[in-house]
């Protein structure tokens, strides 16, 4: 790995890292969401400056280009922030269906006049 | 309020106003039990015509799906202290003469949930040749899985007991087209249902629920929920 290219991969890896933590301060990203970014900004600051081992792993994986190693990982951490998200989102639609059904019956009985009978 | 009878009649309608006064009006010649509009984010009149005829109208903010605003109506039922409850179509296709026969079951305890099947020979139904296939597949592996037979697995003509609403109402209920894998997870729960022959109107101006890709990620959804459901072995053993 050139030297221009690990500077580049740490500089990407540290500001992705620092904007994380500020997007945390300014409280527009909530510290659930935020550790797997944090996550991998961390694994790409340390993989592109420990350049031994990245280059252990890529021959402990059968010997692929250490370059090729970085987009792997790259890629798996992606999809386990999608998969991350799409579990968020369904537990929201969840949240977002229960609501509606209960202000939906509140309304009605509100309508109705029914007796608030409490369950 | 509650009326006298121990049973609620519940609608979910989704852009139905030219047809819900109608089939309220057919439901009354047959019985007298408070009939619920589930209203799911209509975008006409359907509210205001329900409300007219003097049935009591839930409306859903927005569209959350035929399955969801059928369990907004268990969930009202439950709140009232209904102990049984006819869930049926708002476009007049269930034919509101087989009420008493699907209360009947329930009533006397025969079984927690009465499907009102189109195919035991109360009239003739026929299906599109996709459709048929679909039905045609759930029906024998809902048979298999609950050890029962099941002719029809998609009927949204059904009586419930409390039993079955408050499973209904809960989270396990799977509101994305709920069918033939509530059916298998009645079977688990030891929920008894039971088939009744009912007659159905063909409907040929009803906008299907099953139209373009969504038969594709019917089948696809459906089995993965029937599998799911029969991995879950230890919820069913914690409930029971």
């Amino acid at each position: 790995m050139t030297w221009q290219l690990k500077t580049v991969a740490v500089f990407i890896g540290a500001t992705l890292f620092i904007y994380i933590i500020e997007m945390v301060r300014k409280r527009k990203l909530r510290e659930e969401y935020a550790w797997l970014w944090l996550f991998t900004g961390m694994m790409i600051v340390v993989l592109s400056a420990w350049y031994d081992l990245l280059l252990y792993l890529s021959v402990l994986l059968g010997g692929i280009l250490p370059s090729a190693l970085l987009f792997f990982f790259g890629m798996i951490f992606l999809l386990l922030i999608c998969l991350h998200l799409s579990v968020k989102i369904s537990t929201l639609t969840d949240q977002v269906k229960r609501l509606s059904q209960d202000i939906a019956i509140m309304r009605s009985r509100r309508n109705i006049g029914a007796d608030y009978r409490e369950d | 309020m509650k009326r006298e009878d121990d049973f609620v009649v519940l609608m979910p309608a989704y852009n139905e106003a030219d047809r819900i006064a109608t089939t309220i009006a057919g439901i009354r010649e047959y019985c007298s039990a408070e009939i619920v509009v589930i209203s799911d984010g209509s975008t006409d009149s359907t509210a205001e015509k329900a409300r007219e005829t003097g049935a009591i109208v839930i409306e859903l903010p927005f569209n959350l799906g035929y399955g969801a605003a059928l369990q907004t109506g268990y969930q009202y039922a439950l709140k009232q202290g209904y102990d049984f409850a006819i869930q049926m179509d708002a476009d007049g296709q269930h034919d509101p003469a087989f009420i008493p026969v699907l209360m009947k079951e329930v009533q006397t305890g025969r079984a927690d949930v009465a499907i009102g099947s189109r195919f035991l020979g109360e009239g003739v139904y026929h299906l599109s040749l996709t459709r048929n296939a679909g039905v045609l597949f759930f029906r024998n592996l809902a048979s298999l899985l609950t050890r029962q037979t099941v002719t029809d697995p998609t009927s949204g003509f059904q009586a419930l007991s409390r039993k079955a609403m408050e499973f209904c109402a809960s989270e396990a209920y799977p509101t994305d087209f709920p069918d033939a894998d509530v059916l298998i997870m009645l079977h688990k729960r030891g929920i008894r249902f039971t088939e009744v022959p009912v007659r159905m109107h063909q409907n040929t101006k009803k906008k299907t629920m099953h139209s373009g890709l969504v038969p594709i990620y019917y089948l696809f959804k459906m089995m993965l929920s029937i599998l799911v459901t029969l991995l879950r072995t230890h919820e069913h053993r914690r409930q029971s």
